[in-house]
C-alpha cells in the first residue's frame, strides 16, 4: 500500500510536469503545425533570471514571477524574432530560425553568465520531505502535483470557456477560416506563444527546483519529454499531449520501480523502447484530434 | 460597392485567373457562373482576402482592399462562405456561431438578438447548438456556415457553392434564405454550378470560363442566351 502511495505520487508529480511541458509545446504547434524548437530555451531564460534576481532580497514568490514573466516575454520574442518574418514563406525557414533563436539565447548565457551551472534560490519548502500514510516524499512533488492541477484546470477553462480560448481551437483546426471570421492571426500566434511561455516558466520552476541550479543547456531534457510525449498522445491534441506526458511519466517511473539496479541506467533505452512500440500500434499518437488542418 | 478590376491570382506557375472585372452595387445579388475549373473560387477567395493577387485592383466603397487580410476584410464588412463548408468540427454549434460575431463581440445585446433571430431562421441549429458542429449533416453544416457568417452583419456576403452536394429539398431551403437575406439589404456574390437556382435569384450575373470573364448581363438575358449554357452547364 505505502509502495502503491509512493508510485502513485512519483507518477502524478513527474507526470503533471511532463504534462506541463507537453502542453507548452502542443500550444503553438497546433496552430501553426511547426515544432518551435526554441521552447527549451524559455526554461532555460526562466532559470537565469531567478539566478540574476537571487541577490534582490525579494520574496521568492515575487522572484518566481518576475522569471515566469520573462519566460512569457521570450515566448512572445520567438514569435517576433523566429516566426513571424519567415512564417508567411517557407516551413524550412521557420525551423531553422527557430534553432537558431535557440543557439542564440544559449550562446547568450554562455557567454554573458557562464557555461557552468549557478545556483537558484528555492524557497526552504523545497527541500523539505512530507509524510502521508507513511510515505516520505519532497514536499516538492505535492507542489508539483497542486501546480499542475491549478495550471491544467486554468488551461481548460481558457480553451472553453473564453472567446480567445475557442478561437484558438477553431484557428487550430482551420487558421485560414478563422480568419475569415475577423479572427486576427497574429494575435492568436502571439497568444500562443505567451501561454507557452507561460507553462515553460512554471516547468522551469519545478524542473530547476530538483536540482537547484541552471546551466545554458537545462532547456534540452524539457525539450524532449515534450517532443516525446506529443508524439505518444497526437501532435494535434491538447489532451493528448496531457496523457502523452502522463504515460510517460507512468512508463519512466514504472522503470524506475522494477528495473534492477544495474539496469536502471539504461532506462531511457527501455522508455524509448516502449515509445516505439506505442508508435507502431498507434503512429498518428494516442489521440488523434481535429482530421482537418493545413499548414498555415 | 465593390469593385474588381483586372484581377490575376497564380497559384505557383499555375494561373487560375487571368484577368477578372467585376462590380456590384450596394443591395445587388450577383451571380458568378462557370464549370468547374473556371476559377469562380479562387476570384472569390482573392476578394476575401485569403488569397493573394498577383495583378488588379479590388475596392470596397473606394477604398483599395487589394492586399487587405481576411480579418480586415471582415471588419470592413464582408463575410465569406467557402465552398469547403468550413465548420469547426470539434466545436459545438454554438461556439461556431458566436465566433462568427467575433469582430462584435463586445456589442454582447446585439449579437445575442442576430444569435437569435438566426436560431429562429435555422431551428435545427437551435436543437443541437450544444452539440459538435461535426455531427451535423451536410446541409446542417451549411445552415451553420451560413449563419456564422451571418453574425458578423455583414453589409456584403460571399457565397461559394452552396448547393453543393446537398439534396433538393435543402437547396430549396438555401436559396429561399438567400431571398430572405438580399430582402434584408444584404449585398451578395453568389458562385454557383448550380445555374438554374442561381439566376432565379439574382439581379446579374457573370460567366466565368478558364479564368477570364466570358460574358455578363442581368440574370434574364443571361438565363435567355442558349449559347452560352454551354459554359457553365458544363459542371
Amino acid at each position: 500500500m505505502t509502495t502503491f502511495l509512493q508510485f502513485l505520487i512519483d507518477v502524478l508529480s513527474l507526470g503533471g510536469a511532463y504534462a506541463l511541458m507537453a502542453l507548452g509545446l502542443v500550444i503553438v504547434y497546433g496552430i501553426l503545425r511547426l515544432v518551435n524548437f526554441a521552447y527549451g530555451e524559455l526554461i532555460m531564460v526562466a532559470g537565469y533570471t531567478m539566478y540574476l534576481v537571487s541577490g534582490s532580497g525579494l520574496p521568492w514568490l515575487v522572484m518566481a514571477a518576475i522569471a515566469v514573466l520573462m519566460a512569457i516575454l521570450a515566448g512572445i520574442a520567438t514569435d517576433y524574432v523566429a516566426f513571424r518574418p519567415v512564417r508567411a514563406k517557407s516551413v524550412t525557414a521557420v525551423l531553422i530560425t527557430s534553432f537558431a533563436f535557440a543557439t542564440l539565447l544559449q550562446n547568450a548565457a554562455l557567454l554573458f553568465i557562464s557555461p557552468r551551472p549557478r545556483n537558484v534560490p528555492l524557497p526552504e519548502v523545497f527541500s523539505q520531505t512530507v509524510e502521508i500514510a507513511g510515505v516520505i516524499t519532497p514536499a516538492r512533488n505535492l507542489i508539483t502535483i497542486a501546480a499542475a492541477v491549478i495550471l491544467l484546470a486554468l488551461f481548460s477553462w481558457l480553451m472553453r470557456r473564453s472567446v480567445l480560448g475557442i478561437a484558438m481551437r477553431a484557428a487550430a483546426t482551420n487558421f485560414t477560416m478563422a480568419r475569415m471570421l475577423g479572427i486576427p492571426a497574429n494575435l492568436i500566434i502571439s497568444s500562443a506563444f505567451a501561454i507557452s511561455g507561460l507553462l515553460a516558466g512554471v516547468v522551469s520552476l519545478l524542473w530547476i527546483g530538483r536540482i537547484g541550479a541552471v546551466v545554458p543547456g537545462i532547456g534540452l531534457e524539457p525539450l524532449l519529454i515534450a517532443f516525446i510525449a506529443t508524439v505518444i498522445g497526437g501532435m494535434r491534441s491538447l489532451q493528448g499531449a496531457v496523457l502523452g506526458g502522463f504515460l510517460l511519466a507512468f512508463i519512466d517511473t514504472t522503470l524506475n520501480f522494477t528495473l534492477p539496479q544495474d539496469l536502471l541506467k539504461f532506462r531511457d533505452a527501455f522508455t524509448f523502447s516502449l515509445v516505439i512500440l506505442i508508435l507502431l500500434w498507434r503512429p498518428e499518437g494516442l489521440i488523434k484530434g481535429p482530421a482537418s488542418g493545413q499548414r498555415t | 460597392m465593390l469593385e474588381v478590376e483586372g484581377l490575376r491570382v497564380d497559384y505557383g506557375a499555375i494561373r487560375a485567373v487571368h484577368d477578372v472585372s467585376l462590380t456590384l452595387a450596394e443591395g445587388e445579388l450577383v451571380t458568378l457562373l462557370g464549370a468547374n475549373g473556371a476559377g469562380k473560387s479562387s476570384t472569390l477567395m482573392c476578394i476575401a482576402g485569403a488569397l493573394p493577387a498577383s495583378a488588379g485592383a479590388i475596392r470596397l466603397g473606394g477604398q483599395n482592399v487589394t492586399a487587405a487580410s481576411p480579418e480586415t476584410m471582415v471588419r470592413l464588412g464582408i463575410a465569406t462562405v467557402p465552398e469547403t463548408r468550413d465548420v469547426f468540427p470539434d466545436l459545438t454549434v454554438s461556439e461556431n456561431l458566436q465566433l462568427g460575431a467575433y469582430t462584435r463581440r463586445k456589442d454582447t445585446a446585439s449579437v445575442a438578438q442576430d444569435r437569435a433571430r438566426l436560431l429562429e431562421m435555422f431551428p435545427v441549429l437551435a436543437e443541437r447548438a450544444a452539440q459538435a458542429a461535426g455531427t451535423l449533416s451536410g446541409g446542417e453544416q451549411q445552415m451553420l456556415v451560413i449563419a456564422r457568417a451571418m453574425m458578423s452583419r455583414p453589409r456584403f456576403l460571399m457565397l461559394d457553392e452552396p448547393s453543393l452536394g446537398l439534396a433538393p429539398t435543402i437547396v430549396d431551403q438555401i436559396f429561399q434564405m438567400i431571398a430572405r437575406l438580399k430582402a434584408e439589404g444584404v449585398t451578395i456574390l453568389l458562385v454557383e454550378q448550380n445555374a438554374s437556382k442561381a439566376l432565379s435569384v439574382a439581379d446579374r450575373a457573370y460567366v466565368m470560363r478558364l479564368g477570364r470573364i466570358e460574358a455578363q448581363g442581368t440574370a434574364a438575358e443571361i438565363a435567355a442566351a442558349t449559347d452560352l449554357k454551354a459554359l457553365y452547364l458544363a459542371g
